[in-house]
C-alpha cells in the first residue's frame, strides 16, 4: 500500500455516505493510521448530491483541499452516473465501487470510458438478506475496505465489532445484523 | 499525559469545554458551530459537567445573557458562526468595554450573501475592532489547545477582556483527524478556578456594570480597554510557555514554518496553513527559499514581531479570506502591510484573496502563489489590483 490513499464518496443525502467516510476513517485510526474523514456540503436536504472523502496515511495528514485524484470512488446510489462525472480525477490504477441492482455489463458503459477496476455489490440485498432494513453505508463499507486494502478484513471486522458493541450498547440485537451485513458484503463484491 | 484519538473541531471544542467545565453557556444554534451547543447540552444531560446551559432566542440573547452571567462572577462562554456573530455585535462592544472574560467559540463561516454556510474569516473579521481577543487555528488540534488556554489569558487580571477561539467553519469543525488529547487533572490545574476580584454577587461590595459615562471619562475608559490589549500581548506568550511546558505543544503569536532563510512567504491564517505547508515541503526539495508564517493571534494584532519576521524577505503574499470591499484588499492584508511599512520593510507584497464562501483552495495553486512571488521580486511581475485566487473566468 502506498503512503497516502485517497477515497471520494458519492451519495445522496441521507443515504449515509458521510457516515460511512467517518467510519472508515474511525476503523483506519484504530489500525494506528493517520486520517482525515470530511463532507463536502452543498445543499442540505435529502436526496441532494453529496460527496464524502478520506485520506489514509502513514505520515501527519496536513492538507485540508478536497480530493481531485482519488485512489478509490464509492457511488452509494447508481441513479448519480447519469447526473455526476464519478470517475472525473480516479486513477486508473484505482477501483470504482458502486451500489446497484444492475449488472457490471450495464454499469460500465455509464462510466465514461473509465479504465480502471470496477466493482459492483447490490447494498439492497446484503441489507434484505442481513439487517431487514436498507443502510447502504454498511455494506459499502465493508465493499471500500474490500477494494482499497487499506486494512485486512479480519482487523476491519474485529474493529467494526468493538466500534458497533460500544455504539449499540443499549441494543445488542442490532449488532449481529450489522456484522453479518459487513460479512456477506465482503463476499458479495463483484 | 497523552491520550491518542481521533475527532472533529467541534468536538475538541467540546472536550475543552468538558475538561474546564466552566459555569453558564448560552447559546443559540447557527451552522457549523450548533455541534458545539449541542455537545456541551449532551454532556450536562449526562452528568458529566454541571455547566447551566441557558436556551435563548437569538444570538443577541445569547451574548446578553453571557454578559450578565460573566458580570455576576460565573465562567461564561458561547459558540456561534457568521450571522449569528453578525446579530451580537453591539453586545460584543459592551462585553468588551465592560472587561467581561467571556470565551467565544467562533466556527468561521462566511456572511450573507450570495447565501452560503461555508468557511470564511468575515465573521470575525468583521468583528475584529469589537475590543475581543481572536486566536485562530490550523487544525482541530489547535483549536482544542487554545481553547484550553483562552480563560487563562481572558481573566488575567492586567487583561479581563472576551476572547474568541476561532475555527474554519467545517474544514477543521467537520473533519474528523487524529489528536491528541490531554488528560483532564493536569488541564483542569492549568485552567483554575475563575476568582474575579469584582463580580455583581460579590456581597460586600456593590458595583455597576455598563454604566453611562460622559464625554470627561469615556476617553479614559477606552484608553484602560486599549491598553488591556496590549497587556495582552504578554499573557499570551506566558500562558503558551505554561501549556508547552506541560504538553509540548509550542505557541505564539504566530507559527513560522521554513522562515529562517525564507526569500518568499506566505501570511495567512487558518486551515489553508496546512497545504501552504505541503507546498512549501514541495519547493524546498527543488531548493526554492520559501517559507510560511501563519498568524495565530490577530487580536492584539502583532505587527512588530511579524515584520520583524517577515525582514529578509524579497516578496510577500498575504492571504485574505474575507472581503472589507475597501478596494485595496482584506484585513490581514491591510494590517500586515501597515507593519511591514512602519518597520521599513522592502518586500513586495501582494495581498490575495482566497476561499471565499469555502471555495477549495488546492496545494498547486499555493504553488503557484510562490511563483508570482518569485517573478515579483524579479521585476517581472507586478498586481494593479488585488487578486482573487482561482477565480472563474
Amino acid at each position: 500500500m502506498s503512503q497516502l490513499t485517497e477515497i471520494r464518496w458519492h451519495g445522496r443525502g441521507g443515504q449515509g455516505a458521510k457516515t460511512a467516510a467517518l467510519l472508515l476513517a474511525d476503523v483506519a485510526f484504530n489500525t494506528g493510521k493517520y486520517v482525515q474523514g470530511f463532507p463536502e456540503y452543498g445543499p442540505e436536504r435529502m436526496g441532494a448530491p453529496i460527496t464524502a472523502y478520506d485520506r489514509i496515511s502513514d505520515k501527519e495528514i496536513r492538507v485540508h483541499s478536497n480530493i481531485y485524484e482519488p485512489d478509490f470512488v464509492a457511488v452509494v446510489d447508481d441513479t448519480l452516473l447519469h447526473s455526476i462525472d464519478v470517475t472525473k480525477g480516479l486513477k486508473k490504477e484505482g477501483a470504482i465501487l458502486i451500489n446497484t441492482e444492475k449488472t457490471k455489463e450495464e454499469i460500465i458503459p455509464l462510466l465514461r470510458g473509465y479504465e480502471g477496476k470496477v466493482y459492483i455489490i447490490n447494498a439492497k440485498e446484503v441489507c434484505n438478506k442481513t439487517l431487514g432494513k436498507y443502510f447502504p453505508n454498511t455494506p459499502m463499507l465493508a465493499g471500500m475496505i474490500k477494494i482499497s486494502k487499506v486494512m485486512d478484513e479480519e482487523v476491519f471486522l474485529k474493529e467494526m465489532k468493538a466500534s458497533l458493541q460500544h455504539k449499540f450498547a443499549k441494543k445488542p440485537e442490532v449488532l449481529e445484523g450489522n456484522m453479518q451485513a459487513l460479512k456477506l458484503a465482503l463476499q458479495e463484491v463483484k | 499525559m497523552a491520550i491518542k484519538e481521533r475527532m472533529s473541531g467541534n468536538e475538541a471544542v467540546a472536550h475543552a469545554i468538558k475538561q474546564i467545565n466552566p459555569d453558564v453557556m448560552p447559546a443559540f444554534p447557527i451552522t457549523p458551530s450548533t455541534e458545539i451547543p449541542q455537545f456541551v447540552s449532551t454532556m450536562i444531560a449526562n452528568g458529566e459537567i454541571t455547566t447551566e446551559f441557558i436556551p435563548v432566542e437569538s444570538e443577541h440573547s445569547s451574548m446578553s445573557a453571557a454578559m450578565g452571567a460573566s458580570a455576576a462572577g460565573a465562567r461564561t462562554l458561547t459558540a456561534t458562526s457568521s450571522a449569528g456573530l453578525a446579530y451580537m455585535w453591539e453586545v460584543l462592544y459592551v462585553a468588551a468595554s465592560s472587561r467581561l472574560p467571556i470565551c467565544m467559540a467562533v466556527v468561521n463561516r462566511g456572511l450573507t450573501g450570495p447565501l452560503n454556510i461555508n468557511a470564511e474569516h468575515s465573521d470575525s473579521m468583521g468583528a475584529r475592532d469589537s475590543g475581543w481577543i481572536q486566536i485562530y487555528a490550523e487544525t482541530n488540534q489547535e483549536v482544542y489547545d487554545n481553547f484550553l488556554q483562552a480563560y487563562r489569558i481572558a481573566e488575567h487580571p492586567s487583561v479581563k477582556l472576551p476572547i474568541m477561539i476561532c475555527q474554519d467553519g467545517f474544514i477543521t469543525s467537520h473533519a474528523v483527524q487524529n489528536i491528541t488529547l490531554w488528560e483532564d487533572e493536569p488541564m483542569k490545574q492549568f485552567v483554575g478556578e475563575y476568582e474575579p476580584e469584582h463580580y455583581l454577587l460579590k456581597e460586600d461590595e456593590t458595583m455597576a456594570v455598563g454604566p453611562y459615562a460622559l464625554s470627561s471619562f469615556c476617553m479614559e475608559a477606552k484608553k484602560q480597554q486599549a491598553q488591556a490589549m496590549i497587556n495582552a500581548k504578554q499573557v499570551i506568550l506566558d500562558v503558551a510557555k505554561e501549556f508547552e511546558a506541560l504538553t509540548g505543544q509550542k505557541y505564539g503569536f504566530f507559527e513560522e514554518y521554513e522562515m529562517e532563510d525564507a526569500e518568499y512567504a506566505i501570511v495567512a491564517i487558518g486551515s489553508i496553513c496546512g497545504g501552504v505547508k505541503d507546498a512549501v515541503d514541495n519547493l524546498r526539495t527543488q531548493g526554492k527559499k520559501v517559507g510560511l508564517l501563519k498568524i495565530r493571534v490577530f487580536r492584539p494584532f502583532p505587527a512588530e514581531e511579524i515584520a520583524a519576521a517577515l525582514k529578509n524577505c524579497k516578496a510577500v503574499a498575504i492571504m485574505d479570506r474575507a472581503e472589507s470591499y475597501s478596494t485595496q484588499g482584506g484585513p490581514l492584508g491591510a494590517e500586515v502591510t501597515a507593519g511591514m511599512y512602519r518597520a521599513k520593510c522592502q518586500a513586495e507584497v501582494v495581498n490575495i484573496m482566497y476561499g471565499l464562501s469555502g471555495r477549495d483552495t488546492k496545494v498547486e495553486e499555493i504553488e503557484n502563489i510562490y511563483a508570482d512571488l518569485e517573478k515579483m521580486a524579479a521585476g517581472e511581475l507586478t498586481f494593479d489590483e488585488y487578486p482573487y485566487l482561482g477565480l472563474r473566468d
